[in-house]
């Protein structure tokens, strides 16, 4: 079947049984180093001392097969601080183990994982950016989504959100002075890109030092459009008051994906069946979503590679307006959808079925002949391969140490897609394959994108049919959720979704309010986003602005 | 040579027709030319004529910045089609655009930056806000970093309501600002509460002292008061 996944040699791996992981045989290997062990709902935890965090995980990592470092999850207890590292296998996600390290709450400190996993690197950052944990033997701990003059961790229980706050406006001096030459090698030029620049997708700075036109180095700083999604998210009640926040997330029409990964986590915590057919109905919405995701990614790495808003811009726009009115019908919205509520949807397809069934297949029916226009500009086109093939070439080895998921990491030949990997909704009833190239270029992730709106269109072909079979009497839209969601005090989890960049996580922590005590999000562009400086080291800066936009980033979801 | 040709007989051809060239020039003629009747000539107060030029060709600034920018796209793009109504040809530097479109919620970090963009557009300059960030910080109005409205930075001449505004919101909105500034009204002077100023400048207060060793003097800066802000 094409769902199946060639099978991975893990008789290596320790801990690894037939029906999921043997956590004692895992427990065993670390031996003195487990003080305790806690039941999440995805996994268990292994709460381990603060120093020995390098030990544990590179024994995790080489000899029990985590080669992935989802996540990681700090927070403020009233007794201490922790920091939650999520790991998972790249080729079977569902194996999961959380590393819990306490720190005492006068001096938080604990052991950097950025020698282990490169990707938490930034994840510590944002983590004593927001929390204020100190990672000793951190390669460079500074502040990373706020500003580096601000006072006090945000997370953190002390914070004070009226104090006043200074922010300096020094990044952006003129890169021509000469005093931004660096002093040691006067060959090499330092020029900022950003934050407000036409190809930067938004609002990200990127620190380059030049030498002649090749990027000697290269840092992007985030944290310009850092909107305290998670604050919002604890602020808000489980049923209502937070799906509309992930909607913002990601917000390029991939809205209801992300509201899945909300959905999916809270749903699980709160253990609530979703019905059959509302099943159907988020597969497809979702699927519509990332067509229209990937054809923004299309239109707008064209404007970056050809710099004008020129043919295929405006094709892509074009096909976005046609999936957008689609969803607009099933929604009423044409970009913040607000659709999906715990335990279901907010409501049927629109009547007349027959209408919305109609126009959707003609959208489908057009496609594959809109695809073909796309291979001939972009694909066929040879300045576009020029451009494209062998520049930003990313190893499958670097894509796993820095945990990039989706296109970008299917794109350099990681077969990791948690529809089919870690199944949710409807995906696994459904005949679909999962794409990858084995290029780890520009032009194999842009090609990724081309052909996984392919696969989404057989999806949402399926799901159409089954939805236009469903009989009437049991279309269940919606599970019976109480009004008020009150999980069980002390409940964790993180659950994941495929959105259209790759893994999109949530960690939620309960304390038996209606409110989470903790909403972490573990956005794909955050890791995705640390490949850049791997890529682009060497290659000339229209090469790095073709990197950034086949990574395809949104600057909300980096930053959130 | 031309010396040759015999002048054309004056008193057979009206003024209008005269003006009315044929061949290449032809493509003068229009029907507005026609209206004038006799004489090219219109007579109207200069600030009034550079008003409505200014109302009739607009150039935006290329400036994205979250959720609405996405609409804002879709509003140049194909369908909708802000070129239209003579608006709509993105600048990538500030220095060439007159209209700055703010698409999006606006945070500590970003808010310097933007007031500098602002800077550098030449005068006269008009600014649209986009959708419920840039009016009050909407949704994320609570959150920690967020300047709460476009108004704390830089002033604004139209807000657009939404979450996003849908397209044709925004085309309404920049209508708007054409029909303003046509009839000549400019946007009102606000007092903003955040300026970039430079730290020396500053009140010496507690934060300011324990920033002293980190921030130079003549470094630019913003200094934000969250408790007063709306």
């Amino acid at each position: 079947m094409s769902l199946e996944k060639p099978t991975p040699d893990t008789a290596a791996e320790v801990g690894v049984t037939e029906d999921g992981l043997d956590y004692d045989a895992l427990a065993d290997l670390l031996g003195g180093h487990v003080l305790d062990r806690e039941e999440h709902v995805n996994a268990e935890g292994f709460v381990i001392r603060p120093d020995e965090v390098q030990a544990v995980l590179s024994t995790l990592k080489n000899e029990a097969g985590f080669d992935h470092c989802a996540c990681v999850t700090a927070q403020e207890y009233d007794d201490r601080y922790e920091s939650i590292y999520h790991l998972r296998k790249f080729d079977d996600p569902t194996q999961e183990l959380s590393v819990i390290v306490p720190s005492p709450k006068d001096d938080p400190h604990n052991e950097s994982a950025a020698r282990v996993y490169s990707t938490a690197d930034w994840h510590e950052r944002e983590a004593y950016d927001l929390v204020g944990i100190n990672y000793d033997d951190h390669p460079d701990l500074r502040r990373i989504l706020l500003p580096e003059t601000w006072q006090g961790h945000p997370l953190s229980q002390d914070f004070n959100q009226d104090q006043p706050q200074i922010v300096t406006l020094r990044e952006n001096a003129n890169p021509l002075e000469a005093d931004h030459r660096s002093e040691d090698d006067s060959d090499t030029m330092f020029v900022n890109i950003g934050p407000h620049h036409p190809a930067t997708h938004g609002v990200l700075h990127v620190k380059t030092v030049l030498d002649g036109e090749q990027i000697a180095d290269l840092e992007p700083d985030i944290g310009y459009l850092h909107r305290c999604e998670e604050q919002m998210c604890q602020q808000g009640t489980y049923r209502h008051q937070i799906m509309p926040y992930p909607d913002r997330w990601d917000y390029v029409s991939a809205g209801i994906l992300n509201e899945w990964a909300y959905a999916r986590a809270a749903e699980d915590l709160a253990d609530i069946e979703v019905p059959e057919y509302a099943q159907v109905i988020r597969t497809m919405s979702a699927e519509l979503c990332r067509i229209a995701a990937h054809m923004l990614a299309l239109g707008t790495f064209a404007l970056d590679v050809f710099g004008d808003f020129t043919a295929i811009f405006q094709y892509a726009f074009r096909d976005r307006e046609v999936v957008q009115n689609i969803l607009e019908d099933l929604t009423g919205q044409r970009l913040m959808f607000n659709y999906l509520r715990l335990g279901g949807v907010a409501w049927d397809l629109p009547e007349p079925r027959e209408e919305f069934f109609e126009k959707t297949r003609d959208f489908l029916d057009d496609l594959p002949h809109k695809l073909e226009e796309y291979h001939d500009l972009i694909t066929g086109n040879e300045i576009f391969q020029m451009r494209c093939v062998d520049t930003g070439v990313l190893s499958p080895e670097e894509a796993k140490q820095y945990g990039a998921t989706g296109p970008v990491a299917r794109g350099s030949g990681v077969d990791y897609d948690l529809r089919r990997d870690d199944p949710y909704g409807y995906y696994d009833e459904l005949d679909w394959n999962v794409v990858t190239e084995e290029g780890g270029d520009n032009f194999s992730r842009v090609l990724v994108r081309m052909r996984e709106v392919e696969e989404s269109a057989r999806i949402i072909e399926q799901c159409i049919d089954l939805l236009e079979q469903w009989p009437e009497d049991e279309r269940e839209i919606q599970a019976n959720v109480p009004r008020t969601l009150r999980p069980d005090p002390d409940t964790e989890i993180y659950r994941a979704v495929e959105g259209a960049k790759g893994e999109l996580g949530i960690y939620i922590r309960s304390d038996g309010t209606d409110k989470p005590a903790r909403f972490k999000i573990r956005s794909p562009c955050f890791s995705n986003l640390q490949t850049l400086p791997e890529m682009s080291q060497g290659e000339y800066v229209p090469d790095m602005v073709a990197s950034l936009g086949s990574l395809d980033i949104v600057l909300g979801e980096v930053d959130r | 040579m031309s010396s040759d040709q015999t002048p054309p007989a004056v008193e057979d051809v009206s003024t209008q027709e005269a003006r009315m060239g044929d061949g290449v020039d032809d493509r003068f003629n229009s029907t507005l030319r026609e209206a004038f009747g006799s004489t090219p000539f219109i007579l109207t107060k200069f600030d009034k004529f550079m008003n409505w030029v200014r109302g009739s060709s607009m150039f935006m600034l290329q400036f994205g910045i979250a959720c609405c920018s996405i609409e804002m796209i879709h509003t140049y793009a194909i369908k909708h089609d802000l070129d239209r109504f003579g608006a709509g040809v993105p600048r990538a530097s500030p220095r060439q655009a007159d209209v700055i479109i703010v698409p999006g919620t606006i945070v500590s970090k970003f808010a310097p930056r933007m007031k500098r963009v602002y800077d550098q557009m030449p005068e006269p300059k008009f600014v649209v806000s986009m959708g419920s960030c840039t009016i009050s910080g909407g949704p994320f109005q609570e959150g920690y970093n967020v300047v709460k409205g476009a108004e704390e930075v830089i002033p604004v001449d139209i807000h657009v309501p939404g979450c996003p505004p849908r397209p044709e919101a925004l085309v309404y909105g920049v209508a708007k600002l054409q029909e303003r500034i046509a009839n000549g009204e400019s946007s009102p002077v606000t007092v903003k509460p955040y300026e970039l100023e430079q730290f020396g400048d500053l009140e010496q207060d507690e934060l300011v002292d324990k920033l002293a060793d980190e921030i130079d003097e003549d470094d630019l800066v913003m200094r934000y008061n969250w408790d007063n802000s709306p």
